[in-house]
Parts: structure tokens; sequence; C-alpha cells
């Protein structure tokens, strides 16, 4: 008989609401709202269409306490519109970036869960997504580490796939997606022979946080499970705030945005497509990586899955 | 869109100052109830958007019931609703009571 | 006295048989020579089974059989369990076949009634599967069959690996009333694991080009469980399963009863049911299951069919499986089904509608779905006279006064929300299934569980016991009590609601000591088919499609 493992389990980050995963997230009770939901802040666009409004517009952001330190943070909610991005919703995204400037808090902490723009505000949402990357890079610039956090039901695709690689660093459980069109977008304009989105195990060989974190996209792999999501963010500001580095090179795992990394990270990209550009399917890619029973892997818990990749990344 | 209101006049005590309360999430079948302290004369009143048209008279019985269970005053309920069934409705109700309740103590 | 000759059906399958070896030699068939041979080995309006269930297909027959000539073969009457691929429906369209008898047709519901109303087919009847097998033995048995196995030897012994399922009952109706059986098989090899049919009850073999269908059918992801799905579990392990020693039963697919198997290793556990409950069971190896067996709770499954990707972990426990002397499982539907009738003390499952009545139905305006197994499952099996606890506790309350002699009564529970998704509510004054019936000249409304036979109805509400009410309409009334919002539940009288509570007919959660705020998801013993793998000590190998890695 196996063990009780299926129970013994913390509180997993996939099934937690965007609120439940901030009060897990943080230090208890320390978090405090920003246009909360008694200001009914929401989209002018969705009753027009028919659509029911949330009074948070699906994003929930704050200011709170990691650790002890002052971190800001905004949760989106994959539970209303697949945490799409409409108007309100990318100005309060925004607006958390551009306070953080002020503010400097020790990081900025986004736990992203979006399908992109929110098609009902089209446009808006579209310009919303690039305010909300300029507001990302204008933080980071000022020296402030925005952490990346991905792991919920509804991936992170479309612009908010973008945002999420603007990020310094990316968390991710396996159960997280991270990808521009997501994959029902991919059957539906390519073909099912191309991508077969009902093929759940294809789609996170393809897009699922194993497969990012072997490819170097996403830096942190975790257990599904808030705690962990914790720990590892705790461990990047710790590192990050360590006082014997200067703010742009503090860190080793932090991208630097200077004009030399971002001409090195074309350069990796056209390397991994030529490495890869072949393979068929993410196993294909994993065995050019020299990892032993490629097809393995995914099945794997988080540890034997780190045993298994430890020499070829 | 519907657009519903209902009052009941209750006994309940009326307390201030305090944050809204907020629990469940709006999705195809299922809600969001936000409970905030309004001083209404001893009413409480609820309002409910809905994607779900023609389903007054099932809100009114289900919310019927509940302003029965609670005796309240000076309460704002709103409710924005994504089609949820009634069961859902009442358990999304009573999770919102309770963390209200809770703060209270 | 004119001699009348005892031989016929032996003489027409032997001329079958001869106009046969104009196409091909022996009993292994080239694929390619399928539907020729099909052709030849039938006759205009012969009965004809194509195996098939809600699981394992004879895909490959079925569109060889699709293919013949309707100018050469026309009017056949099919017999078989289940209507579920697009040639099925084909053999109705093009003419082959023009009526049918069967148990189910879900995935072909709307289709099939659209052949109802082009007048293209005849239903015979619906049937719950082991009636349409005893059919098989008594006026319905097959001129030829069209069977599906694992694989066979060069000698046609077949091998149907664990989703053994209703060939050996299609066969033995086959196969000794003079008709002929045809399989089509994954591959032929040298060497079988095991014999599961005999050579000599088989006439041709034939490798598909394709591996068999097989659907996962009874694999519910734990995900997609809700809370209100949790409280009903809670509700009917404490009030149902605990209070009638229920130890030998049966579990309808669906969300809900997959909840009760994954609150098994924790609630039920937390309130000291381990080895007093739920031992024995009469289920596809659903793989919400498993942390029930691992848990310790489970002592026996008997299965009517496997199920995809659980393979390896029932080989890996046959303590609790029936397992071959190869290790894998061996099923059988009519067997299963038997026992679900006659050797469980309880079924439980869930349907879209229920009236007053308590009569309950799958059937919607534009869809056939039939019944499967749930009616033989679901009633009282009025020939059982063997005695359990679960069984006589029953039995005594449903006894009104005046009967003195002891029987008992098996629990026969319905478990539904009130209203189902899109605010369609589950309890109506008039099931759909009448104006079924009305459009296509059924002589029944197709009922999936009669009201008689339910013993307990379960709504987010409460449990509402049947077995205790003396009159109809206090019977309606306790129906209305857990009905909810709907019509019917808005129709209660609250006096006379809470007079049934007092007398226990009604019993809500807080009457049952079962605590609302417990209703959470993370009462599962899994909360995805992740934690299932986990479990299974990697034993469980889910199909693709119910991955989130």
């Amino acid at each position: 008989m196996s063990d009780l493992s299926g129970l013994r389990r913390g509180q997993s980050y996939y099934e937690a609401t965007a609120r439940s995963r901030i009060s897990g997230l943080l230090d208890s009770n320390s978090f405090q709202e920003l246009l909360g939901p008694a200001d009914r802040l929401t989209s002018p666009h969705l009753e027009p269409l028919g659509q029911p409004c949330s009074f948070n517009d699906g994003i929930i952001i704050g200011s709170g306490k990691l650790h002890g330190l002052s971190v800001l943070i905004a949760s989106q909610e994959g539970g209303f519109m697949g945490g799409a991005v409409g108007e309100v919703h990318g100005a309060k995204l925004t607006g958390l970036l551009e306070r953080a400037v002020n503010e400097k808090p020790a990081a900025v902490l986004l736990l992203l869960e979006s399908g992109g723009v929110r098609l009902h505000e089209a446009n808006a949402g579209l310009i919303a997504i690039s305010e909300v990357i300029r507001a990302l890079l204008s933080t980071r610039a000022a020296g402030i580490p925005v952490v990346g956090l991905i792991g919920g039901a509804n991936g992170c695709f479309g612009g908010m796939g973008i945002v999420a690689r603007c990020c310094d660093t990316l968390i991710i459980n396996e159960e997280g997606r991270l990808g521009l069109s997501g994959p029902d977008v991919i059957e539906t304009t390519m073909g099912v022979e191309e991508f077969d989105s009902n093929d759940r195990a294809l789609v996170w060989r393809t897009v699922g946080g194993k497969h990012r974190y072997l490819l170097g996209e996403v830096q942190h792999l975790v257990e599904d499970d808030i705690e962990a999501f914790r720990a590892t963010a705790i461990n990047i500001i710790d590192e990050v705030q360590s006082p014997c580095l200067e703010p742009l090179e503090r860190s080793s795992e932090l991208q630097k945005l200077t004009l030399e990394s971002l001409q090195q990270e074309h350069l990796d990209l056209s390397r991994r497509l030529e490495n890869y550009g072949h393979c068929q399917d993410g196993t294909e890619i994993w065995s050019e990586m020299c990892i032993d029973d490629p097809e393995k892997l995914p099945l794997m818990d988080i540890p034997r899955f780190f045993k298994a990749v430890e020499n070829n990344i | 869109m519907e657009h519903l209101e209902f009052e009941f006049k209750g006994s309940g005590n009326r307390q201030v100052d305090r944050q809204a309360t907020l629990v469940g999430v709006v999705s195809s079948g299922n809600l969001e109830v936000m409970l905030e302290n309004v001083d209404l004369h001893g009413l409480c009143r609820i309002n409910v958007s809905t994607s779900a048209q023609g389903f007054t008279e099932i809100w009114q019985a289900v919310l019927n019931d509940f302003a029965a269970r609670y005796d309240l005053a000076d309460l704002q309920i709103s409710i924005n609703d994504g089609g949820a069934t009634p069961a859902v409705v009442c358990l999304r109700l009573d999770q919102a009571m309770e963390e209200y309740l809770e703060a209270l103590t | 006295m004119a001699t009348r000759k005892w031989h016929t059906q032996a003489e027409n399958r032997r001329a079958r048989l001869l106009r046969a070896a104009e196409v091909c030699e022996g009993k292994i068939v080239p694929c390619e020579r399928m539907t020729a041979l099909i052709e030849k080995v039938l006759e205009p309006g012969d009965r004809v089974c194509l195996e098939g269930n809600n699981q394992k297909q004879a895909d490959f027959l079925a569109r060889c059989l699709a293919q013949v000539d309707p100018q050469r073969v026309y009017d056949l009457h099919m017999v078989q369990s289940v209507i579920a691929l697009p040639s099925h429906i084909e053999l109705f369209e093009r003419g082959i076949a023009n009526k049918v008898d069967f148990s189910y047709s879900g995935p072909m519901g709307t289709r099939m009634a659209q052949l109802v109303a082009d007048d293209k087919i005849k239903i015979g009847a619906i049937h719950t599967y082991l009636e349409l097998f005893g059919r098989y033995f008594i006026d319905l048995p097959p001129k030829v069959s069209l069977i599906v196995a694992h694989s066979a030897d060069s000698q046609g012994n077949l091998y149907t690996g664990p989703n053994t399922e209703d060939t050996p009952t299609i066969v033995e109706a086959t196969a000794f009333k003079s008709g002929i059986v045809i399989a089509q098989v994954n591959q032929i090899v040298e060497d079988l694991p095991r014999v599961d049919i005999p050579a000599d009850w088989v006439d041709f073999v034939t490798e598909a080009p394709t591996p068999h269908l097989l659907e996962p059918l009874f694999t519910r992801d734990p995900a997609q469980i809700s809370e209100i799905q949790i409280l009903m579990a809670m509700m009917v392990i404490k009030g149902i399963y605990a209070e009638y020693d229920v130890n030998r039963l049966n579990h309808g697919v669906g969300f809900n009863t997959a909840a009760i198997e994954l609150l098994l290793p924790t609630y039920a556990d937390s309130l000291g049911l381990k080895g007093k409950i739920c031992r024995n069971w009469m289920l596809n190896p659903h793989p919400t299951l498993i942390p029930a067996i691992e848990a310790g709770f489970v002592e026996s499954v008997y299965s009517p069919g496997s199920e995809l990707g659980m393979e390896d972990y029932v080989r890996a426990r046959p303590d609790v499986f029936f397992n071959g002397s190869d290790g894998s499982q061996r099923t059988n539907r009519a067997f299963s089904h038997a026992a679900g009738h006659y050797a469980c003390d309880l079924f439980i499952g869930s349907s879209l509608q229920m009236d007053l009545q308590g009569n309950s139905s799958t059937v919607t305006l534009d869809r056939i779905t039939g019944f499967g197994g749930a009616p033989n499952l679901g009633a009282d099996a009025r020939g059982r006279r063997h005695a359990s606890p679960a069984w006589l506790k029953a039995g005594r309350e449903a006894q009104s006064g005046l009967t003195t002699t002891p029987r008992g009564r098996k629990l026969v529970v319905q478990i539904m929300e009130t209203y189902r998704e899109h605010m369609q509510p589950a309890f109506v004054e008039r099931l759909d299934a009448w104006e079924m019936m009305e459009k296509t000249g059924m002589e029944l409304p197709p009922i999936m569980v009669y009201g008689d036979d339910i013993s307990h109805v379960v709504t987010e509400e409460g449990i509402a016991n049947l077995l205790l009410c003396r009159t109809d309409e206090e019977r309606n009334e306790a129906i209305r009590g857990v009905a909810g919002y709907t019509p019917l539940g808005l129709g209660r009288s609250h006096s006379v609601v809470e007079n049934l509570r007092d007398r226990g007919i009604i019993r809500r959660p807080e009457d049952l000591g079962v605590d609302r705020r417990m209703a959470t998801r993370d009462l599962l013993a899994a909360r995805s088919v992740k934690e299932l793998v986990h479990w299974s000590g990697g034993l469980y190998q889910p199909p693709k499609r119910f991955r989130n890695w």
C-alpha cells in the first residue's frame, strides 16, 4: 500500500482564488487592498454586452509584507473571464507598478493568470497591456525587482505572456502554462494536425511549467503549494536585498535590463531555434538536451524531476 | 443583464466602520457577494446583477429564507451573478455571513 | 404426419459458410476482405449483433458493415448494447438496417431521435443491459455477431484483456444457436496470455488496421467536483452508508458519486467508518476509488468492464480485483449486473429529471439516450432471498403495519442538485420522457428508475427517506421537501415538511450532524487527477485528455 501522501498536502496554488493566493503568500493579515470591491471600480464595457461585471474587475491589487519586507502585489482572478485584461483591470495593474516607482518596495509580486486581452474591450485592453509593459519596465529601471508567479488553471497567455517575460524572474508550478497564443488559438488558426489542443499532455509538454523551466524561460519550478511559491519568492527577494550589491548587479539570476542583455537574449533565442527548430514535441527537445528517458519527465513529481534533469540545465 | 433589488426589514444590530466583506468569484454558475454596513434605517437591501434573466421569483424565495435566517439590518448586500444555481447562491450567502460575523467577534 | 426437419438452422449456417469460402480461406481473414465476407455471410432481414458498449467498440467491423451493398444486405435487425459510433447511424441512413433493440445511445442520442423522426429506424425496445442479454437467449438470438477482442492466436482463440465486457454473452448466444461469430482483434499472436473465448465458438478473425476504440467512460476529474456535491456526499456517508451499514454496493458514474468515493479516506475515516462501510463493490475501476482502496476501505471490486489507464493499477492489486492467471483483469458485464441486482444492498446514481412520484429519467426532448445498466441496478431485487443488515433495516422501514412477513428491501438512492447548470430544474411536474413516448409512439415512457423502487432522494437540502412514507401524499411532500427552489419545491407546505422532519423522513444537514462549513474541496482525498496518480504510487496512467501536467 502506498502511503497517504495524497492527504498530506499544502494549499494548492492552482485551485486557490486570486484573494486566497494573496493571503497565503504574504505575511498573515499584512495585506492592504487598494481600490477594493467597495470602490466598485468595474468595467463600463461589459454591461452593454450582457456580461456580468466584478467589483474588482478581475484583479486585486495592494501592499503587504513578505517575510517582513514591504512589497506591492497584484493578483489576477482566472475565474472571472479567464483573468482577461480589460481597461480597468489593466489600469489597476499599471497604477500599481507606477506606485512602486514612488514607494520603492522591496519587490513587486505579480500573480499572473490570464488568457490575455479581454476581447469585449479589445482596443482598450490592447492599450492597457502596452501600458502595463511600459510601467513594468520603468519599475525595473528604478531598481525594483518584479517577480512573476504563474500557476493557475487559465495559464498566462497573450499579452500577459509578454508581460510575464518582461519580469525579472518567474516562478511556476508544473500545472502552470506560459505562452503567447493559447492552445485553442493555435489549433483554430493552424489546424488540429499542427496542434491538438484537446491532447492535454501535449499542451503541457509545449507550454507547461516543466518545459518552460527546461527552456530557461522560467527560473523557478515549484510544487503546487502556495507555501512553496512563498518560500521561493522570499529567497529571491532576500538575495536581491543583499546590501553588498549595486542595484543593477544585485543578482546573477535577475535579468539585467541593458542593451547587452537584450542582444544576448536575441542570440540565445536564435540559437534555440537552430537547435530545436526541427522538433515536433517537447520530448524531442528534452531528448536533444540529452535528458535520459525524456518521455518520463511529465509524470515525475518535482523532486524526481530535478534529479532527472540536474545535469542537463 | 437583469438588475433586481430586494429589501427586508430586520432587527439585527447595526455595525459601523468596518471593511466590506467579499466572497466568491463571478464566473459561469458562480457569483460574488459583497456585504457592507450602510445606514439604511433598519433595512437590509440586496442588489442582484445577474446574467440569467427571468428568475426574479426564485431570487425572492431564496432571499426571503436568507433574510429570515439572519434577521439583518443596515446591511447592503451586492451580488454579481453568473447564473449560479440556488444551491450555490445559498452557500455563498452563508459563507459571506460567516466571514462577516466572524469579523465582528 | 409429415416429417419435420429439425436441422434447418445448422443447414442455413453451412450455406452461409460455403458462401464465405468464396472470399476467404480458413478462419483468419485479411482485413481488406472483411466487407466482402460480411456481405456473403449476411442475408436480408438477419438479426445482427454488433458488439460495442460504452467502453470498447467493434469499430472496424461496424465500418465494414456500414460499407456493404444495401441492394444485397438490407432490413437488418440490429441488436446491440450501445449505439455510439457514426457508423452505427449510417447503417440506418443507408437502409442496411431498419430495426434496433438496444440499451444506450448517449453520444448518438440526438441523431437517433432524428432517425426516428425520418422513419428510418424502428426501435423494438430500449432495455437495461441484463434484460437485452436475456433476450439474446429467448427471442432475439443473433444470426451473426460482430465482436471485438484484444488478440487472437492462429486457431482463433481470443484474449479480451481487461475489457471482456459483453463478449462472452454475445458469443454464447450466437455460437450455440447456429449463428456465425466474426471477431476483430488488435493483433494475432503466437501465444495468448490467457483464453477468454475458445476458438471453436469463433468462425472468423481479422486483425483490424487500427486498435479498437476504448472510451475512458468512468474517469471523473476530481478538479470538477463542486462544494455542493461534497456536501451531498457527506450526507450520504453519514445519513445512509453509516446508518444502514452499507457494505455491498454499486455507484453510478458521475461527479456526485465520485465525490463520495473521494470522501471515504477523509470524512468517512474521521467518522470511524473504515471497515464498517463500503467493503464490497460492483463497479468499473473508477480512478476516484483509488484513494479509498489505498486507505483500506475497499476489500473487493468486481467490474463490468475495465477503465483505460487503470490496467497496471488493477494488475498490482489482485487481492481487490478479479484478475486472470496472466495477471490482467477479467470483467463481465452480464455477471456484474446480476451481481449488482442481487448481491448489492445499495445503488446510488443521478439522473436529469425527477417527478413528484420519484420517477427519474435522463431523457430530454431531442435525445433518445437509453438506459445502460442503471434500471437493473436501481431496482429492488424482488427475487432476492438472502439477508444482510442493510437490506433488513430498509425492509423494516418500508413495511407498513399490515404485513407481517419479514422481507428486506434494496436501498436505491438518487442524488442530484435541485437545479442543474443553466438553471434547469431537476424536479419537474412532468418528465420529458412522457412527451418522448408520445412523439415516438413508444408503449412506455422511458423512465430510468421508477419511483416505487427509490428509497432515498438526496439533494443539497437534505435526504428524503421514502421508505418511511406511508401514503402517496407523504411521498409527494417528502420529495417537495428536498426539491429546493424548483417549482415542485416552492409548492411545499412548510408545516407538513416540518412534520416530516420531526419523523425523520426529511433530514437536513443539521439534523444529520453534517457541518456545511466542512464541505470544501479540501475534504477530497484527491483534488486532481495528478493526486490520484500519486495515491496509486504512479500505477494509474491517466489518458492524455485528463492530464494537466
